[in-house]
């Protein structure tokens, strides 16, 4: 009796460390509805988009909870359709192209406008912000210089003898592969699975595993390695502006009035600063760099 | 290290629900486990078809398991139980086995003793097999704790929480202090958990120590 | 997923289930050999000896412990990418298991056979390689075949960081949200798994003296 009575007191005392381990102290139970829960994608200007809308949210006295680093739209739009995600950053373009993929808009408005259109019920966009950050056919200097590349036509004649590199999901998407066969009847040799934009791609292109990547405009690591993106004439790549997708009960006047103020301090050249600092040597964390650039920008 | 100390809250939050998805899974699947292991331990066609099932079950990669659950049991993709449901799993197919031997091991002629001294089953099962099955029960406890501890880690690569958390962020932003202090924690956890299933171990079987 | 998994795109190339397979099996079957030639070594020396078994016990654990992800992720970090990480972070998972069971096997061995062995005028490593092995085999096999299971599981997630592998299906199946594809990857992986260990059991009924298999299937082991 006595033995049973202190295995029960040991067992009681595993789940005090941990919190009440069936009903647990935040994720396991659907937050209060009044709580905003964000996400982000599975890289990091997302999750630095995201640590921003949350900070300045929290600093309005709204109640967030934060999912970061959830996995790629494939996978997190399920959860801000089914209500598990309110609020996520988003790009106009791809996100418009995902929701319905024989959209032929490019120009930032109206690739905006189509979104609005296009979004289920009960998800709406708020205001877009000058900050744009596009999926991009990148090379590296040394391939550009033997290829003579500037654009994504000077690589037609070439793309059969190349490997391209890029996020799984690429293969599919219609502002992917499909496009870029489609607009410039360019069909690669091979396609690697890679990562989203991430160490894999940038590793990638710099020991020729690929000659050609989908990389990020926005990425530190193309000043870096000097990497060259080339121009895109015939818009595989539509234009895509930073903005929240949020869940419409979620966005209340507050809520929107926060959001859009930082959609109108965004542009492409903050972002691309905000990037450097993540990559610097210390590797600072995004809800630091949020915070810093939240105070300089006055919200 | 140091990163520990930089990032205490975000650390400590980890922290947490790390570890609240390490140990539901082992407290249901324990439960669950004692009376597939009881039935083992006593039936033939049972071993039969429950250990090699099990064996099995424990070479389906974790992964695998976290991303299929969600489609098989129609919860949102977010949701813990996408991890606790798979672990649950790993640790019934590994506390079976080890409970039946456990079980199993325990000395005839003691049962036979209860039984003849009036004990009812139940009775007999709670204050003599149970106790006398514990040393062995309590080692396989200790390998699927620590076994949990290091698999809770997968849930990151669908975003669930935890140190998996870590290694991806770590990973992506090239930050290997962040992927060392998830490991830290990890080791640190499984070590505590572990020392701490012996300590109740040894409590609870004293008579295991006696004439030394 | 049977759609994914009998389409025939799906079986050739470079990319196709047939590499894959041999991939994975690669990485298992590297991998064991050399977790086996450090672990055993280690195991059967200090349960020979017999100190240190409280270090060998401590190790197991300890190393039991370490998130195989961290440890390719870190391996990555300081090595770059490739195939490097993924054995450095799996031979590291398969040592525990070896080198346990072998411990606890040399340990285990009957200390008559040992002594008879002293007593014939053996030495000591002829007594541990003559007779301490040979006997300890059951429990090195069954430390060994429960190491591949783990490995075989594991190496999924070398996927992760773009190294090949059926757990290529899994992320790849992920990411595109196809079911189909990551259930194929998951039911591929538990068929090697199978696999490699009916071949392993094979192996250990052809290596272990007749002697030594179990009696029956008692309860007791």
């Amino acid at each position: 009796m006595k033995r049973i009575a202190t295995a029960v007191a040991a067992v009681m005392l595993l789940s005090a460390c941990g919190g009440d381990p069936l009903t647990g102290s935040g994720n396991n139970e659907p937050a209060p509805t009044d709580t905003i829960v964000v996400g982000s994608g599975n890289f990091p200007e997302s999750r630095l988009l995201a640590e921003i809308y949350a900070e300045a949210l929290t600093a309005k006295g709204v109640k967030i909870s934060k999912k970061l680093n959830i996995g790629n739209r494939e996978l997190y739009y399920k959860g801000v359709q089914d209500g598990s995600i309110d609020l996520i950053p988003e790009y106009t373009g791809v996100l418009l192209k995902y929701i319905n993929k024989d959209a032929t808009q490019v120009g930032s408005d109206e690739v905006y406008e189509a979104l609005k259109k296009a979004l289920p019920q009960n998800l709406i966009v708020l205001d877009k912000s000058e900050a744009e950050d596009k999926d991009a056919v990148v090379v590296t200097k040394q391939i550009a210089a033997q290829y003579s590349l500037k654009s994504i036509d000077d690589l037609v004649p070439y793309c059969k003898d190349l490997v391209f590199g890029g996020p799984t999901e690429f293969q599919n998407r219609a502002d992917g592969l499909p496009g870029l066969k489609a607009k410039y009847n360019c069909e690669f040799k091979e396609f690697k699975s890679l990562d989203v934009g991430g160490p894999l791609t940038v590793a990638g292109l710099k020991d020729n595993t690929v000659q050609a990547a989908d990389l990020f405009t926005t990425d530190a690591a193309i000043k870096a390695n000097e990497f060259v993106v080339l121009e895109d004439p015939k818009n595989v790549f539509a234009a895509q502006n930073v903005l929240p997708l949020i869940n419409e009960k979620k966005a209340s006047q507050q809520v929107r009035d926060t959001l859009n103020a930082i959609s109108k301090k965004l542009d492409t050249k903050v972002l691309l600063e905000l990037n450097e600092k993540l990559s610097a040597p210390d590797k600072p964390e995004p809800e630091k760099v949020a915070k810093e650039w939240l105070a300089s920008a006055g919200i | 290290m140091t990163w520990i100390f930089e990032n205490w809250e975000r650390f400590w939050e980890v922290t947490e629900v790390h570890l609240r998805l390490s140990i539901v899974p082992v407290l249901v699947g324990f439960v669950l486990a004692i009376p597939l292991g009881w039935w083992a331990s006593r039936s033939q066609t049972a071993r039969a078809v429950l250990f090699p099932f099990a064996n099995i079950l424990f070479t389906i990669p974790s992964i695998a398991l976290i991303v299929i659950t969600p489609v098989l049991i129609g919860v949102k993709i977010l949701d813990e139980i996408n991890v606790i449901v798979p672990l649950v799993i790993y640790t019934v197919a590994l506390m079976v086995r080890s409970i039946a031997d456990a079980l199993s091991a325990v000395p005839g002629n003691v049962v036979a003793a209860a039984n003849a001294m009036g004990y009812r089953p139940l009775r007999r099962f709670l204050t003599v097999d149970f106790p006398l099955a514990l040393p062995v029960t309590i080692a396989g406890l200790r390998v699927a704790t620590v076994s949990n501890i290091s698999m809770v880690s997968v849930g990151a690569l669908v975003g669930l929480g935890g140190y998996g958390q870590l290694f991806t962020e770590g990973y992506q932003t090239d930050n290997s202090p962040k992927v060392i202090a998830g490991l830290i924690g990890t080791v640190v956890l499984a070590v505590l958990a572990d020392g701490l299933l012996l300590l109740i171990g040894r409590l609870l079987t004293p008579w295991a120590r006696a004439g030394r | 997923m049977g759609g994914w998994l009998f389409d025939p795109a799906h079986w050739s190339g470079s990319t196709g289930i047939p590499v894959r397979l041999l991939e994975h099996l690669g990485y298992t079957l590297l991998t064991l050999l050399i977790a086996a030639v450090i672990a055993i070594p280690l195991g059967a020396f200090v349960g020979h000896t017999g100190k240190g078994g409280f270090v060998i016990v401590g190790l197991s654990n300890a190393l039991r412990a370490l998130p195989t992800t961290a440890v390719l992720i870190l391996v990555v970090l300081w090595a770059g990418l490739g195939d490097f990480p993924v054995y450095v972070a799996l031979v590291l998972l398969a040592i525990p298991p070896i080198m346990a069971g072998t411990y606890a096997g040399v340990r285990a061995v009957d200390p008559v056979a040992v002594d008879a062995a002293r007593g014939v005028g053996m030495r000591e490593s002829g007594v541990l390689l003559q007779v301490e092995i040979p006997n300890a085999l059951p429990l090195i096999y069954g430390g060994f075949r429960g190491a591949a299971l783990q490995v075989v599981a594991t190496a999924t997630i070398a996927a992760y960081t773009g190294a090949g592998g059926l757990g290529r299906f899994v992320f790849d199946g992920l990411a595109l949200q196809e079911f189909g594809q990551m259930l194929a990857g998951a039911v591929l992986v538990a068929l090697l798994a199978v696999l490699v260990d009916l071949g392993f059991a094979g192996l250990q009924r052809l290596t272990v003296s007749p002697g030594l298999r179990p009696v029956g299937t008692g309860g007791k082991r």
